[in-house]
Protein backbone atom coordinates (compact mmCIF):
# COMPACT_ATOMS: atom_id res chain seq x y z
CA UNK A 1 0.00 0.00 0.00
CA UNK A 2 1.45 3.49 -0.94
CA UNK A 3 1.52 5.64 1.74
CA UNK A 4 3.42 8.27 -0.20
CA UNK A 5 2.11 11.66 -1.06
CA UNK A 6 3.74 12.99 -3.73
CA UNK A 7 0.95 13.67 -6.08
CA UNK A 8 2.01 14.47 -9.50
CA UNK A 9 1.85 17.87 -11.01
CA UNK A 10 -2.02 18.84 -12.96
CA UNK A 11 -1.27 18.04 -16.85
CA UNK A 12 -4.57 19.65 -17.40
CA UNK A 13 -5.87 23.22 -16.12
CA UNK A 14 -8.20 21.94 -13.61
CA UNK A 15 -9.38 24.33 -10.79
CA UNK A 16 -8.12 24.50 -7.24
CA UNK A 17 -10.34 25.44 -4.54
CA UNK A 18 -9.75 28.76 -2.91
CA UNK A 19 -8.05 28.93 0.40
CA UNK A 20 -10.29 31.41 2.53
CA UNK A 21 -13.95 31.12 3.97
CA UNK A 22 -16.50 33.52 2.88
CA UNK A 23 -19.72 32.38 5.69
CA UNK A 24 -18.24 31.28 8.88
CA UNK A 25 -21.42 29.59 10.50
CA UNK A 26 -22.97 26.28 10.87
CA UNK A 27 -21.55 25.63 14.84
CA UNK A 28 -21.74 22.20 16.18
CA UNK A 29 -23.04 21.70 19.56
CA UNK A 30 -20.19 21.66 21.97
CA UNK A 31 -18.59 18.19 22.21
CA UNK A 32 -20.44 17.20 19.46
CA UNK A 33 -17.68 16.72 17.19
CA UNK A 34 -14.82 14.27 18.48
CA UNK A 35 -11.56 14.18 16.40
CA UNK A 36 -10.68 10.45 15.94
CA UNK A 37 -7.20 9.61 17.49
CA UNK A 38 -4.48 8.14 15.72
CA UNK A 39 -3.29 8.17 11.71
CA UNK A 40 -4.94 10.71 9.83
CA UNK A 41 -5.59 10.13 5.82
CA UNK A 42 -7.67 12.66 5.33
CA UNK A 43 -7.95 16.62 6.95
CA UNK A 44 -10.97 18.43 5.86
CA UNK A 45 -10.78 21.79 6.70
CA UNK A 46 -13.85 24.59 6.58
CA UNK A 47 -14.95 23.14 3.27
CA UNK A 48 -17.68 24.94 1.29
CA UNK A 49 -19.29 23.78 -2.12
CA UNK A 50 -21.79 25.55 -4.36
CA UNK A 51 -23.31 23.90 -7.16
CA UNK A 52 -23.82 27.79 -9.36
CA UNK A 53 -25.54 29.62 -6.98
CA UNK A 54 -26.51 27.28 -4.43
CA UNK A 55 -25.12 26.21 -1.65
CA UNK A 56 -24.49 22.65 -0.88
CA UNK A 57 -21.95 22.03 1.70
CA UNK A 58 -20.92 25.29 4.73
CA UNK A 59 -17.99 25.01 6.29
CA UNK A 60 -16.96 21.41 6.77
CA UNK A 61 -14.21 20.68 8.89
CA UNK A 62 -13.99 16.90 10.54
CA UNK A 63 -10.46 14.38 10.47
CA UNK A 64 -10.62 10.65 8.47
CA UNK A 65 -8.68 8.59 10.27
CA UNK A 66 -6.78 6.07 8.29
CA UNK A 67 -7.13 2.72 7.86
CA UNK A 68 -10.70 2.61 9.82
CA UNK A 69 -14.08 2.95 8.21
CA UNK A 70 -15.81 6.45 8.31
CA UNK A 71 -19.70 7.02 6.96
CA UNK A 72 -21.09 9.57 6.48
CA UNK A 73 -24.95 9.46 7.43
CA UNK A 74 -27.76 12.00 7.02
CA UNK A 75 -31.30 12.86 4.84
CA UNK A 76 -31.34 13.14 1.58
CA UNK A 77 -29.62 16.44 0.42
CA UNK A 78 -27.71 17.19 3.21
CA UNK A 79 -24.24 17.05 0.85
CA UNK A 80 -23.13 14.04 2.00
CA UNK A 81 -22.31 12.29 -1.38
CA UNK A 82 -20.97 15.90 -2.60
CA UNK A 83 -18.61 15.90 0.17
CA UNK A 84 -17.37 11.87 -0.62
CA UNK A 85 -17.04 13.27 -4.50
CA UNK A 86 -14.55 16.02 -2.90
CA UNK A 87 -12.30 13.85 -1.28
CA UNK A 88 -11.25 12.36 -4.97
CA UNK A 89 -12.12 15.52 -6.62
CA UNK A 90 -15.16 14.18 -8.74
CA UNK A 91 -16.44 17.85 -8.54
CA UNK A 92 -14.24 19.28 -10.39
CA UNK A 93 -15.99 17.01 -13.74
CA UNK A 94 -19.16 19.61 -12.80
CA UNK A 95 -18.85 22.94 -14.49
CA UNK A 96 -20.08 24.88 -11.75
CA UNK A 97 -18.56 24.25 -8.86
CA UNK A 98 -17.06 26.01 -6.73
CA UNK A 99 -15.16 25.46 -3.55
CA UNK A 100 -14.00 26.34 -0.67
CA UNK A 101 -11.78 25.78 2.11
CA UNK A 102 -9.17 23.06 2.03
CA UNK A 103 -8.88 19.30 1.66
CA UNK A 104 -5.83 17.49 2.73
CA UNK A 105 -4.42 14.29 2.29
CA UNK A 106 -1.68 12.69 4.09
CA UNK A 107 -0.92 17.07 4.68
CA UNK A 108 -0.67 17.45 1.28
CA UNK A 109 -3.35 20.19 0.18
CA UNK A 110 -5.60 18.08 -2.76
CA UNK A 111 -6.89 20.98 -4.14
CA UNK A 112 -2.83 22.93 -4.13
CA UNK A 113 -2.39 23.85 -7.88
CA UNK A 114 0.23 21.51 -8.78
CA UNK A 115 -1.74 18.42 -7.59
CA UNK A 116 -2.74 15.89 -10.45
CA UNK A 117 -6.68 15.46 -9.91
CA UNK A 118 -5.84 11.99 -12.01
CA UNK A 119 -3.35 10.97 -9.50
CA UNK A 120 -6.06 11.86 -6.59
CA UNK A 121 -8.17 9.45 -7.83
CA UNK A 122 -6.14 6.62 -8.05
CA UNK A 123 -4.88 7.20 -4.86
CA UNK A 124 -8.36 7.24 -3.43
CA UNK A 125 -10.73 5.26 -5.63
CA UNK A 126 -14.23 5.38 -5.74
CA UNK A 127 -17.25 2.41 -5.64
CA UNK A 128 -20.65 3.50 -7.16
CA UNK A 129 -24.38 3.09 -5.78
CA UNK A 130 -25.19 0.74 -8.98
CA UNK A 131 -22.66 -1.85 -10.42
CA UNK A 132 -20.83 -0.29 -13.02
CA UNK A 133 -18.41 -2.59 -14.61
CA UNK A 134 -17.24 -2.24 -17.80
CA UNK A 135 -18.84 -4.28 -20.80
CA UNK A 136 -15.50 -6.50 -21.08
CA UNK A 137 -14.58 -9.56 -19.25
CA UNK A 138 -13.65 -9.87 -15.13
CA UNK A 139 -10.45 -10.21 -16.28
CA UNK A 140 -9.95 -6.82 -18.30
CA UNK A 141 -12.53 -5.19 -15.55
CA UNK A 142 -9.89 -5.70 -13.06
CA UNK A 143 -6.65 -5.07 -15.11
CA UNK A 144 -8.19 -1.90 -16.83
CA UNK A 145 -6.76 0.88 -14.87
CA UNK A 146 -3.42 -1.08 -14.63
CA UNK A 147 -2.92 -0.98 -18.32
CA UNK A 148 -4.38 2.84 -18.65
CA UNK A 149 -1.44 3.41 -15.83
CA UNK A 150 0.76 1.41 -17.66
CA UNK A 151 1.22 -1.29 -15.01
CA UNK A 152 4.76 -2.84 -16.13
CA UNK A 153 4.35 -5.52 -13.24
CA UNK A 154 2.45 -9.25 -13.53
CA UNK A 155 -1.25 -8.76 -14.63
CA UNK A 156 -2.42 -12.16 -13.95
CA UNK A 157 -0.96 -11.65 -10.34
CA UNK A 158 -2.55 -8.35 -9.66
CA UNK A 159 -6.05 -9.70 -11.02
CA UNK A 160 -6.10 -12.45 -9.13
CA UNK A 161 -4.57 -10.57 -5.86
CA UNK A 162 -7.40 -7.95 -6.40
CA UNK A 163 -10.15 -10.37 -6.84
CA UNK A 164 -9.08 -12.20 -3.73
CA UNK A 165 -9.14 -9.11 -2.01
CA UNK A 166 -12.43 -8.81 -3.16
CA UNK A 167 -13.79 -11.97 -1.81
CA UNK A 168 -14.83 -13.00 -5.81
CA UNK A 169 -11.77 -14.88 -6.59
CA UNK A 170 -13.26 -18.43 -5.85
CA UNK A 171 -16.34 -17.24 -7.30
CA UNK A 172 -15.10 -16.22 -10.85
CA UNK A 173 -11.64 -18.15 -10.92
CA UNK A 174 -12.66 -20.33 -13.79
CA UNK A 175 -14.33 -17.57 -15.74
CA UNK A 176 -12.48 -14.60 -16.06
CA UNK A 177 -13.47 -14.34 -19.80
CA UNK A 178 -16.95 -14.42 -18.92
CA UNK A 179 -18.42 -10.51 -18.68
CA UNK A 180 -18.37 -8.52 -16.05
CA UNK A 181 -22.14 -8.16 -16.81
CA UNK A 182 -23.10 -11.18 -16.17
CA UNK A 183 -22.22 -11.62 -12.62
CA UNK A 184 -25.17 -11.11 -9.81
CA UNK A 185 -25.53 -7.22 -8.31
CA UNK A 186 -23.36 -8.41 -5.74
CA UNK A 187 -20.68 -9.91 -7.54
CA UNK A 188 -20.87 -6.82 -9.92
CA UNK A 189 -20.23 -4.44 -6.83
CA UNK A 190 -17.41 -6.71 -5.62
CA UNK A 191 -16.05 -6.62 -9.47
CA UNK A 192 -15.96 -2.36 -8.45
CA UNK A 193 -14.10 -2.63 -5.95
CA UNK A 194 -11.82 -5.21 -7.05
CA UNK A 195 -11.16 -2.82 -10.22
CA UNK A 196 -10.77 -0.21 -7.53
CA UNK A 197 -8.34 -2.26 -5.33
CA UNK A 198 -6.68 -2.90 -8.83
CA UNK A 199 -5.48 0.87 -8.82
CA UNK A 200 -3.59 0.48 -5.76
CA UNK A 201 -5.44 3.00 -3.80
CA UNK A 202 -5.02 4.11 0.13
CA UNK A 203 -8.61 5.10 0.44
CA UNK A 204 -11.63 3.72 -0.77
CA UNK A 205 -14.70 6.11 -1.06
CA UNK A 206 -17.70 4.48 -1.37
CA UNK A 207 -21.15 5.68 -2.81
CA UNK A 208 -24.51 3.63 -1.13
CA UNK A 209 -22.63 0.80 -2.29
CA UNK A 210 -25.03 -1.55 -1.39
CA UNK A 211 -28.42 0.28 -1.96
CA UNK A 212 -29.29 -1.64 -5.42
CA UNK A 213 -28.17 -5.07 -3.81
CA UNK A 214 -30.45 -7.80 -2.03
CA UNK A 215 -29.55 -8.22 1.73
CA UNK A 216 -27.35 -11.54 1.54
CA UNK A 217 -25.13 -9.35 -1.33
CA UNK A 218 -25.47 -6.71 1.29
CA UNK A 219 -23.70 -8.88 4.40
CA UNK A 220 -20.87 -9.72 1.88
CA UNK A 221 -19.81 -6.18 1.01
CA UNK A 222 -19.92 -5.58 4.54
CA UNK A 223 -17.90 -8.21 5.80
CA UNK A 224 -15.40 -7.62 2.87
CA UNK A 225 -15.08 -3.83 4.20
CA UNK A 226 -14.22 -4.90 7.52
CA UNK A 227 -11.83 -7.06 5.71
CA UNK A 228 -10.22 -4.23 3.82
CA UNK A 229 -9.90 -1.83 6.61
CA UNK A 230 -6.88 -3.70 7.66
CA UNK A 231 -5.35 -2.24 4.37
CA UNK A 232 -7.71 0.64 3.32
CA UNK A 233 -9.16 3.46 4.58
CA UNK A 234 -12.40 3.63 4.02
CA UNK A 235 -15.20 6.16 3.29
CA UNK A 236 -18.62 5.37 3.16
CA UNK A 237 -22.32 7.23 2.60
CA UNK A 238 -25.47 5.01 3.60
CA UNK A 239 -28.99 6.19 4.03
CA UNK A 240 -28.88 2.37 5.98
CA UNK A 241 -27.80 3.55 9.77
CA UNK A 242 -27.31 -0.02 10.49
CA UNK A 243 -25.22 -0.12 7.92
CA UNK A 244 -23.53 2.54 9.35
CA UNK A 245 -23.26 1.09 12.71
CA UNK A 246 -22.63 -2.28 11.61
CA UNK A 247 -19.44 -1.35 9.64
CA UNK A 248 -17.70 1.75 10.55
CA UNK A 249 -15.85 2.78 12.95
CA UNK A 250 -16.41 6.78 12.79
CA UNK A 251 -19.60 8.13 11.34
CA UNK A 252 -20.23 11.96 11.01
CA UNK A 253 -23.95 12.88 10.85
CA UNK A 254 -24.61 15.86 8.06
CA UNK A 255 -27.74 18.02 8.17
CA UNK A 256 -29.32 20.21 5.65
CA UNK A 257 -31.60 22.53 7.94
CA UNK A 258 -33.95 25.91 7.45
CA UNK A 259 -30.84 27.97 7.83
CA UNK A 260 -27.59 25.92 6.55
CA UNK A 261 -26.79 23.71 3.79
CA UNK A 262 -24.97 20.96 3.64
CA UNK A 263 -23.44 21.38 7.62
CA UNK A 264 -21.64 18.47 9.93
CA UNK A 265 -24.00 18.21 12.94
CA UNK A 266 -22.08 15.51 14.61
CA UNK A 267 -18.83 13.25 14.00
CA UNK A 268 -17.09 10.62 16.47
CA UNK A 269 -16.78 6.89 17.59
CA UNK A 270 -20.12 4.91 15.76
CA UNK A 271 -20.88 3.41 18.97
CA UNK A 272 -21.41 6.88 21.09
CA UNK A 273 -22.63 8.47 17.72
CA UNK A 274 -25.76 5.80 17.68
CA UNK A 275 -26.03 4.76 21.51
CA UNK A 276 -25.98 8.39 23.10
CA UNK A 277 -25.30 11.27 20.22
CA UNK A 278 -24.53 14.65 21.71
CA UNK A 279 -26.92 16.51 19.18
CA UNK A 280 -30.86 16.69 19.16
CA UNK A 281 -31.01 16.68 15.89
CA UNK A 282 -28.83 13.47 15.41
CA UNK A 283 -30.54 11.54 17.92
CA UNK A 284 -34.20 12.65 16.23
CA UNK A 285 -32.73 11.65 12.63
CA UNK A 286 -31.04 8.04 14.08
CA UNK A 287 -34.58 6.99 15.60
CA UNK A 288 -36.31 7.47 12.55
CA UNK A 289 -37.95 10.84 13.92
CA UNK A 290 -37.31 13.00 10.54
CA UNK A 291 -35.50 12.60 7.67
CA UNK B 1 -43.24 13.35 14.54
CA UNK B 2 -43.36 10.11 12.98
CA UNK B 3 -42.57 6.42 14.56
CA UNK B 4 -45.98 6.47 16.08
CA UNK B 5 -46.38 2.82 16.10
CA UNK B 6 -42.68 2.50 17.97
CA UNK B 7 -43.99 5.27 20.81
CA UNK B 8 -46.82 2.70 21.41
CA UNK B 9 -44.79 -0.12 21.15
CA UNK B 10 -42.80 1.38 23.92
CA UNK B 11 -45.50 2.71 25.75
CA UNK B 12 -47.06 -0.47 26.12
CA UNK B 13 -44.02 -2.04 27.02
CA UNK B 14 -43.40 0.44 30.15
CA UNK B 15 -46.94 -0.45 31.21
CA UNK B 16 -46.52 -4.28 31.08
CA UNK B 17 -43.42 -3.01 33.28
CA UNK B 18 -45.30 -1.41 35.80
CA UNK B 19 -47.53 -4.39 35.79
CA UNK B 20 -44.88 -6.36 36.53
CA UNK B 21 -43.34 -4.10 39.17
CA UNK B 22 -46.82 -4.32 41.29
CA UNK B 23 -46.72 -7.55 41.03
CA UNK B 24 -43.28 -7.93 42.73
CA UNK B 25 -44.58 -5.58 45.32
CA UNK B 26 -47.85 -7.58 45.91
CA UNK B 27 -45.36 -10.84 46.87
CA UNK B 28 -43.07 -8.91 49.32
CA UNK B 29 -46.32 -7.67 51.22
CA UNK B 30 -48.05 -10.96 50.95
CA UNK B 31 -44.68 -12.77 52.01
CA UNK B 32 -43.82 -10.51 54.68
CA UNK B 33 -48.01 -10.85 56.39
CA UNK B 34 -47.96 -14.52 56.00
CA UNK B 35 -44.72 -14.62 57.61
CA UNK B 36 -46.08 -12.16 60.55
CA UNK B 37 -49.44 -14.66 60.64
CA UNK B 38 -47.80 -17.85 60.25
CA UNK B 39 -49.87 -18.59 57.05
CA UNK B 40 -47.89 -21.57 55.53
CA UNK B 41 -50.62 -22.33 52.74
CA UNK B 42 -50.55 -18.27 52.37
CA UNK B 43 -46.77 -18.78 51.98
CA UNK B 44 -47.06 -21.93 49.78
CA UNK B 45 -49.70 -19.66 47.36
CA UNK B 46 -47.23 -16.61 47.37
CA UNK B 47 -44.17 -19.71 46.01
CA UNK B 48 -46.98 -20.79 43.36
CA UNK B 49 -47.91 -17.56 42.27
CA UNK B 50 -44.32 -17.06 41.29
CA UNK B 51 -44.57 -18.72 38.64
CA UNK B 52 -47.12 -16.03 37.09
CA UNK B 53 -44.43 -13.56 37.70
CA UNK B 54 -42.08 -15.54 35.80
CA UNK B 55 -44.16 -15.70 33.17
CA UNK B 56 -44.98 -12.26 32.63
CA UNK B 57 -40.88 -11.05 32.64
CA UNK B 58 -40.58 -13.71 29.81
CA UNK B 59 -43.93 -12.59 27.72
CA UNK B 60 -42.33 -8.83 28.13
CA UNK B 61 -38.81 -10.05 27.33
CA UNK B 62 -40.23 -11.65 23.98
CA UNK B 63 -42.15 -8.27 23.06
CA UNK B 64 -38.83 -6.44 23.44
CA UNK B 65 -36.94 -8.23 21.44
CA UNK B 66 -39.36 -8.29 18.95
CA UNK B 67 -39.76 -4.48 18.84
CA UNK B 68 -35.96 -4.83 18.97
CA UNK B 69 -35.91 -6.26 15.60
CA UNK B 70 -38.79 -4.86 14.11
CA UNK B 71 -37.84 -1.35 14.62
CA UNK B 72 -34.32 -1.28 15.13
CA UNK B 73 -34.30 1.22 17.54
CA UNK B 74 -31.30 3.58 17.65
CA UNK B 75 -30.33 5.85 20.88
CA UNK B 76 -32.27 6.43 23.70
CA UNK B 77 -34.99 3.87 22.24
CA UNK B 78 -32.23 1.84 22.08
CA UNK B 79 -31.87 2.34 25.47
CA UNK B 80 -35.18 2.70 26.50
CA UNK B 81 -35.28 -0.73 25.50
CA UNK B 82 -32.00 -2.36 26.35
CA UNK B 83 -33.30 -1.04 30.43
CA UNK B 84 -36.33 -2.50 30.23
CA UNK B 85 -34.24 -5.87 29.50
CA UNK B 86 -32.44 -5.63 32.69
CA UNK B 87 -35.17 -3.84 34.72
CA UNK B 88 -37.41 -6.96 33.92
CA UNK B 89 -34.70 -8.83 34.80
CA UNK B 90 -34.42 -7.15 38.02
CA UNK B 91 -38.20 -7.11 39.10
CA UNK B 92 -38.46 -10.80 38.56
CA UNK B 93 -35.95 -11.24 40.65
CA UNK B 94 -37.28 -9.15 43.21
CA UNK B 95 -40.28 -11.22 43.04
CA UNK B 96 -37.61 -14.38 44.15
CA UNK B 97 -36.54 -13.08 47.26
CA UNK B 98 -40.58 -12.56 48.01
CA UNK B 99 -41.05 -16.30 47.12
CA UNK B 100 -37.65 -16.63 49.51
CA UNK B 101 -39.36 -15.11 52.24
CA UNK B 102 -42.64 -16.88 51.68
CA UNK B 103 -40.23 -20.33 51.58
CA UNK B 104 -38.28 -19.27 54.86
CA UNK B 105 -42.27 -19.02 56.43
CA UNK B 106 -42.61 -22.89 55.31
CA UNK B 107 -39.96 -23.94 57.12
CA UNK B 108 -40.24 -21.77 60.87
CA UNK B 109 -41.46 -23.89 63.39
CA UNK B 110 -45.60 -22.59 64.89
CA UNK B 111 -45.39 -19.67 67.70
CA UNK B 112 -47.56 -17.49 69.24
CA UNK B 113 -48.72 -14.78 66.65
CA UNK B 114 -48.59 -12.26 65.38
CA UNK B 115 -44.96 -13.28 65.02
CA UNK B 116 -42.29 -10.75 66.52
CA UNK B 117 -39.98 -9.53 63.98
CA UNK B 118 -38.03 -6.97 65.08
CA UNK B 119 -36.32 -4.63 62.58
CA UNK B 120 -37.82 -6.90 59.22
CA UNK B 121 -41.17 -5.32 59.12
CA UNK B 122 -39.51 -1.75 59.05
CA UNK B 123 -36.68 -2.97 56.54
CA UNK B 124 -39.51 -4.09 54.39
CA UNK B 125 -41.46 -0.61 54.62
CA UNK B 126 -38.50 0.89 53.02
CA UNK B 127 -37.48 -1.98 50.26
CA UNK B 128 -40.80 -1.79 49.10
CA UNK B 129 -40.99 2.32 49.30
CA UNK B 130 -38.01 1.85 46.80
CA UNK B 131 -39.15 -0.21 44.29
CA UNK B 132 -42.29 1.79 44.40
CA UNK B 133 -40.17 5.14 44.11
CA UNK B 134 -38.32 3.82 41.51
CA UNK B 135 -40.73 2.68 39.46
CA UNK B 136 -41.99 5.82 39.31
CA UNK B 137 -38.65 7.70 38.84
CA UNK B 138 -38.70 4.96 35.93
CA UNK B 139 -42.25 6.56 34.25
CA UNK B 140 -41.13 9.71 34.67
CA UNK B 141 -37.88 9.22 33.59
CA UNK B 142 -36.47 11.63 36.52
CA UNK B 143 -32.64 11.24 37.28
CA UNK B 144 -32.77 13.04 40.08
CA UNK B 145 -35.27 11.25 41.85
CA UNK B 146 -33.46 7.84 40.27
CA UNK B 147 -30.30 8.92 42.39
CA UNK B 148 -31.95 9.99 45.37
CA UNK B 149 -33.63 6.78 45.78
CA UNK B 150 -30.36 5.31 45.69
CA UNK B 151 -29.58 6.65 49.25
CA UNK B 152 -32.15 5.05 50.97
CA UNK B 153 -30.21 1.54 50.28
CA UNK B 154 -27.90 2.83 53.18
CA UNK B 155 -30.88 2.64 55.18
CA UNK B 156 -31.68 -0.71 54.25
CA UNK B 157 -28.31 -1.90 55.18
CA UNK B 158 -28.36 -0.17 58.79
CA UNK B 159 -31.80 -1.86 59.25
CA UNK B 160 -29.98 -5.12 58.27
CA UNK B 161 -27.40 -4.51 61.21
CA UNK B 162 -29.94 -4.22 63.31
CA UNK B 163 -31.69 -6.88 62.55
CA UNK B 164 -28.14 -8.87 62.63
CA UNK B 165 -27.45 -7.42 65.81
CA UNK B 166 -31.05 -7.71 67.40
CA UNK B 167 -30.92 -12.08 66.36
CA UNK B 168 -27.25 -12.25 67.36
CA UNK B 169 -28.25 -11.26 70.74
CA UNK B 170 -31.07 -13.76 71.16
CA UNK B 171 -29.41 -16.68 69.94
CA UNK B 172 -26.42 -16.16 72.46
CA UNK B 173 -28.95 -15.55 75.56
CA UNK B 174 -30.96 -18.38 74.51
CA UNK B 175 -29.84 -21.09 72.66
CA UNK B 176 -32.83 -22.47 71.57
CA UNK B 177 -33.64 -19.62 69.53
CA UNK B 178 -30.85 -19.81 67.52
CA UNK B 179 -32.42 -21.84 64.49
CA UNK B 180 -35.77 -19.26 64.37
CA UNK B 181 -33.38 -16.13 64.24
CA UNK B 182 -31.33 -17.58 61.60
CA UNK B 183 -34.38 -17.71 59.31
CA UNK B 184 -35.18 -13.76 60.12
CA UNK B 185 -31.33 -13.12 58.85
CA UNK B 186 -32.21 -14.85 55.70
CA UNK B 187 -35.16 -13.27 55.44
CA UNK B 188 -33.17 -9.66 55.94
CA UNK B 189 -30.91 -11.03 53.94
CA UNK B 190 -33.87 -10.89 51.28
CA UNK B 191 -35.04 -7.27 51.29
CA UNK B 192 -31.80 -6.11 51.86
CA UNK B 193 -31.29 -7.93 48.21
CA UNK B 194 -34.67 -6.56 47.05
CA UNK B 195 -33.45 -3.13 47.76
CA UNK B 196 -30.42 -3.24 45.84
CA UNK B 197 -32.27 -4.70 42.52
CA UNK B 198 -34.43 -1.53 42.88
CA UNK B 199 -31.21 0.47 42.91
CA UNK B 200 -30.26 -1.26 39.84
CA UNK B 201 -33.44 -0.08 38.27
CA UNK B 202 -32.78 3.28 39.36
CA UNK B 203 -29.38 2.75 37.43
CA UNK B 204 -31.51 2.00 34.73
CA UNK B 205 -33.15 5.39 34.50
CA UNK B 206 -30.11 7.07 34.70
CA UNK B 207 -28.98 5.76 31.22
CA UNK B 208 -32.08 5.46 29.58
CA UNK B 209 -32.11 9.45 29.87
CA UNK B 210 -28.26 10.07 29.91
CA UNK B 211 -26.72 7.07 28.12
CA UNK B 212 -24.18 6.86 31.27
CA UNK B 213 -23.95 3.77 33.10
CA UNK B 214 -22.61 4.34 36.68
CA UNK B 215 -23.24 2.10 40.11
CA UNK B 216 -24.90 4.41 42.34
CA UNK B 217 -24.71 2.90 45.18
CA UNK B 218 -22.55 -0.11 46.29
CA UNK B 219 -23.70 -2.01 48.90
CA UNK B 220 -22.07 -3.42 51.64
CA UNK B 221 -23.00 -7.09 51.95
Amino acid sequence: MSNSVDLRPASTGQRAAEGTLERPMAQAQPGAIVEPEGEIAITIENLSLWYGPKQALTNVSMKIPARKVTALIGPSGCGKSTLLRCINRMNDLIPTVRIQGSLYYHGVNLYGPDIDPVEVRRRIGMVFQKPNPFPKSIYDNVAFGARVNGFKGNLDQLVEQSLRRAALWEEVKDNLKKSGLALSGGQQQRLCIARAIANQPDVILMDEPCSALDPIATLKIEDLMRELVKDYTIIIVTHNMQQAARVSDYTAFMLTDEQVTGQLVEYGPTEELFTTPKDRRTEDYISGRFG
Amino acid sequence: MTRDLFNAELRQLQDDVLTLGSMAEKAILDALESMRDGDVEWSRRIIEDDQRINKKRFEIEDRAIFVIASQQPMATDLRALASILYIITDLERIADHAEGIARINTMMEPEPLPRRLGYIPAMADRAVAMLRDSLKAYIEMDVDAAVQICNADDEVDRLQDSVYEDCIQQMVANPATIQRNTYLLWTAHNIERIADRCTNICERVVYTVTGHMDELNVSRY
